[in-house]
């Protein structure tokens, strides 16, 4: 057997070299720069400038780009605008999220616990604390996971699909564990990410064999031709397909494959959930789109099944439990549940709208999601002593925000109202272009449970908007709640606030521009 | 500089983004960035306005395209300007004044901590208003509408610390929320039979539409311009709003804001040309405010609310020119202008009063400021000869033109409105007068601790170049007809029309009216001695039983059914609205408690819901398959 080296077009590939070189490097700056302080700066530094001249090289190839594409590693990757589209959300939700990574309250307190190795409440913990440590690894994870997202809205095959997703998902199953407060809580969460994903991780690899099995190929093109050329459908393909998608559908955390959302949203570091929520998201719908329309196109009609069922599993029980959580943080879980459910609505029936109106409803979506854990690392506990605790993340923690600070109410209220997708904000936009995709299909059934699905929904939001706006702070607890000030999770939250506003009403150039990442290379297969 | 007018909005947002998000080190200065964005808007105003007047009369309507807003679809939208004599003639009014109230402002909110936050709150409005006129279509204007709404909301609450302050400007929000659904319904209706929201689509489609279709919107723009001008039945959060600084009243509450309904109206003519029983209840809704805000006007003794309820009843004399069409149309928008200087005027006067007297409002406890505040005393006196309408200030040329228009007609509607406008003009003789008497004439009733001084330049200035408008600016544009010609392209040619009473009697009979009030008020609160309380429960004077008369008919007329009607809605809100909604909701939590229990936070029960889920998902897309 020969063996002969593939032809690789390396300069598509820049954007994500640069990120990925950047973590390499990253990792020598944890080894040779020993002061924290500096440490912490030169990372933070070096994974900003990474990440803008990655977005900035997206740009200009995307204005640049040949044609409709560049086949960049055999059958394996592919660069085309809807990649690049899709990079350049992840990277813009990169930069805000190393934002938040790096805020500090007034106290020069982080997210992140000071030595992630030693056990909750020991003393090493109080030393470690007490010696300024810092776990500054966080960065260099961060652009590993930035990377393999970027890698896996570009792959055209299934076994590099998995690759992609193991070099993002290690990254955040550590990140989810390195909590500063709550650390039990924290590490709950990222093991039981980390167990359910490998789950799922499972399912995905067991689906690739069975199609592989099936048709002799990993790559989307030969499969695509496999169901194209078989008599009839083939059970193993069908099931290799579901299995596939399952787990693309565990990282979108879709019912019943959403488990682990409610405690790792809840036990990560706020920063790390902003990160999550909005770019996990982004990227596995990404894969999901291109795994769907490149390799299994012509299994439209037997997917529909799998679609529905999903979609409307996701949205009724997404918004009914969250109608009853009293932690905003898995209340907000749960709403990402629901909007999972949304998500897939667009996909019913394949609609070729789906491949421009999802990279806007994730931008909408991903975009409020970091603005409000940005919001929500902002209102802290406060002990009588006048010390400032964790997060205030129980509901009637938050009553009479809006008098306390009408910035951070107001602007969480408008992440409220884009999620429940009121006019004049992003999140409308984001609803009415996916709903209008799938309408195009012909799945107007499923858009209406989708509309109800989100009225209801409203209920929540709506209501902590009334509790911070239109309730006075309980007696007694006045001093129980302290605002923190911490300038970089202020800019991320004005920026989001801005975007979500400006999306919402100049909806224009962006929805055209996306408009054109609606088209793929391979081209769907149907 | 037509083309730059889209910085007439940019520049005040720009402005106003930046003073609330520089903080406080901007607290020293941040004012003149506030003034330098208004004073930038007046002069790019300016030079659009002395372009268009170069042009040819017939080329002065410019669309300024901005952005494509809604591509594609049913709804095709782009967001641009219309720039033409109307709106530039809002353009200028709010500009100038708005230029003015912010210099005013400077000295008036010196020793106010979030002076800087105010200021931006001032541009953020500037901007918005100047959106709402300038807007090419309807959705465009909504949102200035809303940006005007929001602006006034944060200001009439700008000292919220006062839980009544805050509960005004909750009533001004929720009063206006009841127009804004009528703009909202007017313009469903308008892309359901039209398919368009731009004027120029709105307007070309009116011209086949059915009568019905364009009652039903012509009626619902006049729900939206009441909630905004404070008219009759939704006039009662303008008293209130009074809450806010004394320039936000000038600004919003009396020169720019408030009017933002009668340019709604006059800008549909199109619409209410072809639905006369919607235009016939914008006038009677006009005339009918005209005489209500005259008569509140007459009992209020809090120089603010005072001035309000006189906003009130001038915006109806507007309100009832607009709806006479186009006779009207040029008229409603020349007083507009007009009262917009005098108004404005009287405004900071009071502030000038309230600056001097410890933010005292009682005019009970005024008297005989004219030697302690000259500059105050003379300004506001033009302003006040103005409203009343003495030739040749201001006020003359613009109101009695409406007055004469509303004689014009056929059957008893001109007897009517006419009458309304006729005896509307004695009665703010009258309650001007005393406003203006108890407050600088007749003996001193000041409290102990108050030293009446004249204010600072820098708020005496704005004063009086709104004096000086006040006076001249009536006569300089109506001189030749001037004002009507300007606006024709967009209001239409009027056919003449004889009113049914000769002008010149009309006149005489208008100045007679005005006389006698004056007269009234002379006698009542100059010459004779005003009770420094209320005569409540005194039978002192017969003035002051109908006085005390006057306030309980305004308390039971309004303000306890108001209270009624508010508790009643709290109630079955709290009872219907609450109860089927907590029920459905209960619904749900129910279900959301029973769903909660799966989530046991047990890893092996989730991946046995994963591999369960799997298993039925396979199952169904196989079976369905095969």
């Amino acid at each position: 057997m020969t063996f002969t080296t593939p032809e690789i077009a390396w300069a598509p590939l820049a954007p994500l070299m640069i990120v990925l070189g950047a973590a390499a490097a990253a990792i020598l700056v944890e080894s040779f720069v020993r002061a924290p302080e500096r440490r912490r700066a030169v990372q933070l530094l070096l994974s900003l400038v990474a990440l803008l001249a990655a977005a900035g090289t997206a740009v200009v190839q995307w204005a640049t780009l040949d044609g409709a594409g560049t086949v960049v590693l055999a059958d394996m990757v592919t660069v085309d605008r809807q990649a690049l589209a899709w990079q350049v959300l992840i990277l813009v939700f990169g930069v805000l999220g190393t934002l938040l990574f790096a805020s500090r309250t007034r106290a020069g307190e982080e997210a992140f616990t000071p030595l992630g190795s030693v056990a909750p409440g020991s003393t090493e913990e109080t030393l470690a604390r007490r010696k300024g440590f810092q776990v500054t690894e966080v960065f260099p994870l961060a652009l590993f996971a930035v990377g393999g997202m970027m890698l896996f809205t570009a792959v055209t095959d299934l076994i590099f699909l998995f690759v992609a997703l193991e070099v993002f998902s290690l990254p955040l199953y550590i990140l989810v564990a390195l909590a500063r407060r709550r650390r039990f809580l924290s590490h709950e969460g990222a093991l039981k990410y980390f167990l359910l994903g490998a789950f799922s991780s499972a399912i995905l690899l067991f689906g690739a064999a069975f199609l592989y099995g099936a048709t002799g190929t990993t790559a989307y093109a030969g499969i695509s031709a496999g169901i194209a050329t078989a008599a009839g459908v083939d059970p193993l393909i069908l099931a290799g397909a579901v299995m596939v998608i399952v787990g693309l559908l565990f990282k979108i955390g879709a019912v019943p494959f959403h488990s682990w959302t409610p405690d790792a949203y809840q036990g990560a570091p706020t920063p790390v959930t902003a990160f999550m929520g909005a770019a996990t998201k982004a990227a596995a719908t990404a894969a999901l789109l291109r795994v769907v329309y490149e390799a299994f196109y012509g299994l439209e009609w037997e997917l529909s099944w799998l679609i529905w069922i999903v979609a409307i599993a996701s949205m009724l029980l997404g918004t009914v439990v969250a109608l009853v959580q009293t932690d905003l943080k898995r209340m907000l879980a749960y709403s990402s549940v629901a909007h999972a459910g949304f998500i897939l609505v667009a996909f019913a029936g394949f609609p070729d709208g789906a491949l421009s109106a999802l990279p806007f409803y994730l931008a909408s979506y991903g975009l409020a999601t970091m603005g409000a854990f940005a919001v929500i690392s902002q209102v802290r506990e406060k002990a009588e002593d006048g010390a400032v605790l964790g997060e205030a993340t129980r509901l009637g923690q938050w009553a009479g925000l809006g008098r306390r600070s009408p910035l951070l109410a107001g602007a969480m209220a408008l992440f409220l109202l884009s999620f429940a997708g009121i006019p004049l904000t992003a999140g409308f936009i984001g609803k009415f272009v996916a709903f209008a995709a799938a309408v195009s299909e012909g799945a107007w059934p499923l858009v209406l449970i989708a509309v109800i699905a989100s009225a209801a929904a409203a209920f929540f939001y709506v209501r902590l908007i009334v509790l911070m706006f239109l309730t006075d702070v309980p007696e007694g607890q006045e001093d129980a709640v302290e605002i923190e000030f911490s300038p970089y999770a202020r800019i991320v939250v004005l920026v989001t606030a801005a975007l979500v506003i400006l999306l919402g009403i100049v909806p224009g150039p962006v929805l055209s521009a996306f408009e054109n990442a609606g088209v793929l290379l391979l081209g769907a297969a149907g | 500089m037509l083309d730059l007018t889209w910085l007439l909005i940019a520049v005040p947002l720009a402005s106003a983004a930046f003073l609330l998000l520089a903080g406080r080190r901007a607290d020293a200065w941040g004012h003149w960035v506030g003034v330098a964005a208004s004073g930038t808007a007046f002069l790019v105003g300016l030079g659009a306005l002395i372009q268009m007047l170069g042009e040819d009369a017939h080329h002065r309507e410019h669309a300024v395209h901005l952005f494509s807003w809604i591509p594609g679809g049913a709804l095709d939208l782009d967001a641009g300007l219309l720039v033409d004599p109307l709106s530039m003639t809002f353009v200028m009014l709010v500009t100038f004044v708005g230029t003015l109230i912010h210099v005013y402002s400077v000295a008036y909110m010196e020793h106010d901590p979030d002076r800087r936050r105010f200021f931006a709150y001032l541009n953020l409005f500037v901007a918005a208003m100047l959106l709402l006129v300038l807007a090419d279509s309807y959705l465009l204007l909504f949102v200035g509408w809303e940006g005007v709404g929001l602006a006034s909301y944060l200001l009439i609450g700008f000292w919220n610390h006062k839980p009544e302050y805050a509960t005004a400007a909750n009533k001004a929000f929720i009063v206006n929320r009841v127009g804004d659904m009528g703009l909202i319904i007017a313009m469903g209706l308008m892309f359901t039979y039209f398919g368009a929201l731009d004027f120029e689509g709105v307007f070309a489609a009116a011209d086949g539409a059915s009568t019905a279709q364009l009652t039903a919107i012509g009626l619902m723009l006049l729900v939206a311009a009441c909630g905004k001008s404070a008219q009759f039945p939704l006039q009662s959060w303008l008293g209130d709003a009074m809450a806010g600084p004394t320039p936000v009243s000038a600004l919003i509450h009396a020169a720019t804001m408030v009017t933002a309904g009668v340019y709604l109206i006059v800008r549909s003519a199109p619409i209410y040309a072809g639905a006369p029983a919607a235009q016939t209840t914008v006038a009677a809704i006009g005339a009918f405010t005209l005489i209500l805000g005259a008569v509140i006007g007459m009992a209020k003794d809090d120089i603010k609310k005072a001035l309000a309820a006189s906003t009130m009843s001038q915006i109806g004399y507007m309100m009832l020119a607009a709806g006479l069409g186009p006779v009207g149309y040029a008229f409603a928008i020349f007083h507009l202008v007009t009262h917009g200087f005098f108004k404005a005027g009287m405004f900071l006067g009071a502030g000038s009063v309230m600056h001097g007297m410890n933010d005292q409002v009682d005019m009970r406890r005024f008297g005989a400021l004219r030697t302690a505040m000259v500059t105050t005393w003379v300004t506001f006196g033009l302003g006040w000869l103005a409203i009343l309408g003495v030739p040749p200030f201001s006020g003359f040329w613009s109101k009695d033109k409406i007055i004469e228009a509303a004689f014009v007609g056929e059957g008893a509607q001109p007897w009517i409105l006419g009458g309304a406008a006729l005896i509307g003009a004695g009665l703010t003789a009258f309650y001007m007068s005393r406003l203006f008497f108890m407050t600088f004439h007749g003996k001193a009733r000041w409290t102990d601790d108050q030293h009446p001084h004249e204010s600072p330049a820098l708020m005496t200035v704005p004063m009086i170049i709104l004096a000086v408008g006040s006076a001249f600016l009536g006569l300089f544009l109506a001189l030749g007809d001037r004002f009507a010609t300007w606006l024709e392209p967009v209001t239409g040619h009027a056919e003449h029309h004889e009113p049914v009473l000769p002008i010149p009697v009309i006149m005489i009979a208008t100045l007679l009216l005005v006389a006698l009030g004056v007269w009234v008020a002379w006698r009542k609160y100059g010459a004779a001695d005003v009770p420094e309380t209320a005569p409540a429960a005194s039978l002192a004077t017969i003035a002051a039983r109908n006085d005390m008369f006057q306030d309980s008919v305004n308390r039971g007329v309004f303000e306890r059914p108001g209270t009624h009607l508010t508790r009643t809605l709290v109630y079955a809100d709290a009872a219907l609205v609450d109860g089927a909604v907590d029920k459905t909701a209960g619904g749900w939590a129910r279900t959301g408690e029973s769903v909660r229990k799966t989530q046991n936070g047990q890893v092996r029960s989730y991946a046995l819901t994963m591999l369960v889920g799997l298993v039925i998902v396979i199952l169904v897309v196989v079976q369905g398959g095969l």
